[in-house]
């Protein structure tokens, strides 16, 4: 077993290779982050050094973005390095420079230096930050070298900021960080730098010369060189292990640490975020932010939420996994150890609280629980930081806040209450005495409760102890009280007062919270239900877009792959077009499988939000969302919900797109099919006559000095007859590959039916040699539009495959008649007739109906190209059993024009 | 005349067919010259053929061009055009620019024979035109304008008149709608008034009009008149 184990873990782990494998296949650009523990340590020049050392090795370098700060030295080193321009662009009157992006892009270097990565963009750029632009150039295949400061790493935010007392707002995720395939420290001492300082060297923004003295203290700056160290150190541990990894050389790897954090709307939850992700990565471990909602989370504020979904997400963009799960109706404790307990978590990060004694005496410490209970589980109890600032990162998007107006109503509601329940115990007072008018008042209060919630029965509760007090507690009209029996009655009936109000309250609100879950699951479900029962990829569309528009009360556009970029398919209400940056917003969603546009990382600038349809086959669409009112567009009760629709919609759209991939698989399975099938028909029709031909002159070439005159013209006649109908058959291929390739363009003009039958008579006139036809034709008939030659090959056909199904000898009928403003003309066999089921086959390709006897095949096309022909002259043919007896009956209909035309003919 | 045997120019790429037509039209007495292009064609012109036989697909000169080119050179040498079925337009061109008579490959001998026979009287009435024409029971007499059918006279209208008249004038030769419509109308009217009038014609002289023995339908192309006994 313990072998078995070693074994298996000698092997490189799939994971590692594969993200080996990754990295160089789709040639995604090598990341370089030069790593300095303060400004002025020399990244910069260093950076430039190694790029002019690659130059000379012949790689394409050029300057994406560069600050010397006017540094002479470092100055030097541009010379001879292309750079690219940047561009400028106007924000709040000023021009300002950003990294031109397009064009590093459109230059295709093999390297790029781009300074600062954890710069903020000017807004109006493509993306808020330049880590966002450095990610699309490494996506494009070009290397990167950049620089960073160790202060601007998102997990060591909160450290730097204890250590220096400066909160430094630009913020480097950590995973840009550790997504980076070198890491190169710049080293200075601390008194080496300040010496700089002192020197000059080192550029320091003027509005911050004050904070300087504090900031480079000599405390500080090894307190930030130790961070960077360890930082840097981490990550190169990490890149030994993945190699490590990679190799299979057994390492000294902790398998399955596991950390989970608790986080809450408080706003110190990011802070035990942050310490999740140092933890887990010293001890090599993933990490999961949990939220668990509970009843309270409904009562929470927006901003609450919002903070909430900010935390998740900072543990996303540090490289950890969110999740949130309901409650159960018990302790959270209970829910936190059984999440770890079934996700193998070893270690438990939970805040302090900082409630009062009090709190925690009546509603349970969480914390003293979750430690009781935590069994071999490590708990971790983190105080938090206390440091004022903005502990938390800058929304992904971010989301309005709803705006709670006060509702006098409930108040209203409540007096009344009240005031009824004075009447009452008005009434009452005289025959139960004042004692018990109390429960009078109880009973308002519990209804205001249940109807109208806590504040307001609160509010009721107050106002009926003062009305109890006043009209009932003797003496009477004042607000004294002179029993102290009653003073102790009358406390008693506060307290009871609110704690029904809270607990009614309490039933009432969990009551319209699982009304508005189920009115939501149930909406959720109906939308399910109804885009299982279409089949149309429009209809999804649509029914997606409207099932979004109604539920969220916004405008709705649905983009779908089209031509190598992306088109609107749907929208409600319907929309068409995209304005560009709109367009830009989408595509850049689309490629990029992520969020864009308004409110979000990249091209903020946008009118919608774009959110990529994803699918666990990756992304089919985008969904485009908008609403008049300015500011962010959704709660995030509103974006979860977005999300479970979108979902909805991507699967939908899925399984159309895999039932028309079935669809078109069958359809050339079947295609294949009918394409052999009609490859042995023609040869069989196309081989048989030519073999009676040959075998016929070949006989008569060997053979004819032994033959009589009778065997050799019967030979003869053989050969004619053969190659006669292997004309015929040549010619019907020929018209039906016309016909399906659409090329029969009909040649109409008026023609007179009777004559045209006349001449196909003429040209069938050989084969009809066994039959004898009876023209019953209607005289007067008013000149039909036509093509004559389509036409007379029609009813050839028709009399060809009559002579092959009715007997020789017997009678082929035409007959002709109007139907009001259809001409109709009637082709009547006595064969067997057609099999019922065979009346509308008969005009497939190549089929023919069986026949008992044996009759000369026909080619099984005739038919098929009549119904062809006759349709493309606007006209309809139909197959049915004769009536009047055996055999079929073929009947052509076409138009009477509207205006035939008068011809004098009497001239 | 008759002392030199008529000479006739194959035009055709196919060396089988050229065979055929050489075998065939050797047994009747003609005298045979073949051109498997049209440049070999355009030299052979010089021999002066009584007839030309001319596949309207050729590898070298598109055959509408070829029939222009030797009628510029020869406006009167009888010429019979080779074409396939379903090209209607190609034979009524091949017609309009000088073509005497058309063959829908592939074809008999006999039909051959008497296409050729039907273009060669046509050259030989210029000269001297058969006062009475006869087919079966029509009889027309074009001095006296009387047409007899089983020896009972029929009365036609000057327009059909007409129309059977320039029918039997070019009798056993197809006749194109636009030929005829420009023979019998001065104005530019429509093929429709030509198929009113041929069947006014076959109801008058046709024993069963449905099924006409004399005035054929050429379909898309035009008619013809059954060739004289």
């Amino acid at each position: 077993m313990a072998d078995q184990r070693r074994d298996l873990e000698k092997r490189p782990a799939p994971e590692a290779l594969l993200a080996a494998a990754r990295r160089e296949e789709s040639r995604i650009g090598k990341l370089k982050i030069f790593v300095g523990a303060a400004p002025g340590v020399g990244k910069t020049y260093e950076m430039l050094q190694q790029a002019r050392a690659r130059r000379k090795d012949g790689y394409d370098i050029v300057i994406g973005v560069v600050e010397t700060h006017g540094r002479k030295e470092t100055e030097a080193l541009l010379e001879g390095l292309d750079v690219i321009p940047r561009w400028r662009l106007e924000y709040k009157g000023q021009w300002l420079e950003e990294m031109d992006l397009d064009a590093i892009i459109a230059r295709r270097p093999q390297i790029v230096l781009v300074d600062e990565l954890a710069h903020t963009n000017v807004p109006g750029s493509r993306h808020p930050k330049r880590y966002l632009d450095v990610e699309e150039l490494l996506n494009h295949g070009i290397d990167v070298y950049t620089t960073v400061n160790i202060q601007h790493i998102e997990s060591l935010n909160d450290v730097v900021a204890q250590i220096t007392r400066v909160r430094v707002r630009e913020t480097l995720p950590d995973s840009v960080f550790d997504r980076a395939d070198a890491i190169e420290l710049v080293d200075l001492t601390p008194d080496d730098l300040i010496q700089r300082l002192k020197d000059g060297k080192v550029y320091v923004p003027e509005q911050a010369e004050r904070a300087l003295e504090h900031y480079f203290s000599p405390t500080n700056l090894t307190a930030l060189r130790e961070l960077a160290l360890r930082r840097t150190a981490e990550r190169v541990d990490e890149q030994l292990l993945a190699e490590l990894q990679t190799h299979a050389i057994a390492g000294p790897w902790a398998a399955g640490e596991r950390v989970l954090v608790c986080i809450s709307e408080d706003p110190r939850a990011a802070g035990l975020v942050r310490y999740a992700k140092r933890l887990s990565d010293r001890l090599h471990a993933v990490f999961t932010a949990l939220y668990i909602e509970t009843r309270r989370s409904l009562r929470l504020t927006e901003e609450q939420r919002d903070r909430i979904a900010d935390t998740l997400r900072l543990a996303e963009t540090l490289g950890g996994e969110a999740i949130t799960i309901p409650g159960g109706d018990r302790s959270i404790a209970d829910d936190v150890i059984d999440y770890a307990r079934a996700n193998n978590i070893t270690q438990v990060i939970i805040g302090k609280t900082s409630r009062s004694r009090w709190f925690e005496i009546l509603n349970g410490s969480v914390v003293h629980e979750l430690v009781r209970r935590s069994g071999n589980i490590s708990v971790h109890v983190i105080a938090g930081d206390d440091i004022v600032g903005e502990p938390i990162p800058k929304k992904t998007v971010r989301t309005a806040e709803e705006a709670l107006q006060f509702d006098p109503r409930p108040y209203a509601i409540a007096l009344v209450a009240v005031a009824a329940g004075l009447g009452a115990g008005e009434a009452i007072q005289p025959w139960f005495g004042f004692e018990n008018v109390n429960l009078v008042f109880l009973t308002a209060i519990v209804g205001v409760a249940v109807r109208c919630g806590l504040w307001p029965s609160i509010f009721a509760s107050v106002a009926a102890s003062l009305c109890y007090n006043f009209f009932f507690l003797p003496p009477i009209y004042t607000f004294t009280i002179t029993d102290p029996t009653n003073v102790a009655a009358f406390f008693f009936f506060i307290v009871i007062a609110i704690v029904v109000s809270n607990v009614a309250a309490r039933v009432r609100t969990q009551a319209i919270v699982a009304m508005g879950r189920a009115r939501a699951t149930e909406s959720l479900y109906a939308f399910s239900r109804k885009l299982a029962g279409v089949g149309a990829l429009d209809d999804v569309l649509w029914a997606t877009a409207y099932q979004t528009a109604l539920m969220l009360k916004v405008r709705v556009v649905l983009l779908l792959p089209e031509n190598g970029t992306i088109a609107v398919k749907a929208g409600y209400p319907p929309e068409d077009i995209l304005d560009n940056a709109d367009l830009a917003a989408a595509k850049w969603a689309w490629e990029n499988n992520r969020t864009a546009g308004r409110g979000s990382d990249t091209l903020p600038g946008a009118k919608r939000l774009f959110l990529p349809m994803r699918t666990g086959r990756g992304a089919i669409g985008v969904v485009g969302i908008d609403r008049d009112k300015p500011g962010p567009l959704l709660t995030p009760d509103e974006r979860r919900l977005l999300d479970a629709l979108i979902d909805q919609g991507a699967l939908a759209i899925e399984r159309v797109h895999l039932v028309e991939d079935m669809g078109r698989v069958k359809r050339t399975v079947e295609t294949d099919r009918l394409r052999s099938a009609l490859l042995t028909s023609i040869s069989h029709d196309l081989k048989t006559p030519l073999a009676a031909v040959l075998g016929s002159a070949s006989t008569l070439r060997d053979l004819t000095g032994k033959l009589s005159e009778v065997e050799k013209t019967d030979l003869l006649a053989t050969i004619i007859d053969e190659s006669e109908r292997l004309n015929r058959f040549i010619a019907n291929l020929l018209d039906m590959t016309k016909l399906e390739s659409g090329a029969i363009v009909p040649n109409m003009s008026a023609h007179d039916l009777a004559e045209i039958v006349g001449s196909a008579l003429r040209r069938a006139n050989k084969i009809l040699a066994q039959h004898h036809v009876k023209l019953e034709l209607t005289k007067e008939l008013p000149m039909i539009e036509l093509d004559a030659v389509l036409f007379e090959q029609v009813l050839f056909n028709i009399l060809d495959n009559a002579t092959k199904y009715a007997a020789a000898g017997t009678a082929i009928r035409i007959r002709s008649w109007r139907d009001t403003d259809t001409v109709c003309l009637e082709i009547l066999d006595e064969g067997e007739g057609i099999p019922p089921a065979d009346l509308e086959r008969i005009f497939d390709k190549f089929y023919r109906v069986q026949k008992r006897d044996q009759v000369l095949a026909g080619t099984g096309l005739g038919l098929g190209i009549s119904r062809g022909f006759v349709e493309a002259m606007n006209g309809t043919i139909t197959a049915a059993n004769r009536t009047d007896g055996t055999g079929a009956a073929f009947t052509i209909r076409l138009p009477v024009p509207v205006n035939p035309q008068q011809l004098d003919t009497a001239a | 005349m008759t002392a030199a045997a008529l000479k006739i120019l194959i035009i055709d790429d196919e060396p089988p067919i050229r065979k055929l037509l050489r075998m065939g039209l050797t047994t009747q007495g003609y005298q045979i010259l073949e051109a498997p292009n049209g440049k070999t064609a355009l030299e052979l012109l010089s021999q002066r053929p009584d007839l030309i036989i001319l596949d309207l697909g050729l590898p070298d000169i598109q055959g509408h061009e070829l029939l222009r080119t030797i009628r510029a050179r020869n406006e009167s040498v009888p010429i019979v055009v080779l074409s396939s079925r379903g090209d209607e337009a190609g034979k009524v061109q091949a017609l309009d620019l000088g073509a005497d008579d058309y063959l829908t490959k592939p074809f008999g001998l006999d039909e051959l024979l008497a296409r050729m026979r039907a273009a060669l009287r046509h050259q030989l009435q210029v000269h001297g035109e058969r006062p009475i024409f006869k087919a079966g029971d029509l009889s027309v007499d074009l001095v006296r304008r009387v047409v007899k059918v089983r020896d009972n006279e029929v009365k036609l209208s000057p327009k059909e008149y007409d129309l059977l008249r320039v029918l039997v004038q070019h009798a056993g030769k197809v006749l194109t709608h636009k030929l005829l419509l420009g023979e019998l109308w001065d104005e530019l009217v429509d093929t429709q008034y030509l198929r009113v009038y041929v069947r006014q014609l076959r109801q008058k002289i046709e024993t069963d009009p449905e099924r006409p023995q004399y005035i054929l339908t050429e379909t898309g192309v035009g008619y013809r008149l059954r060739s004289p006994d």
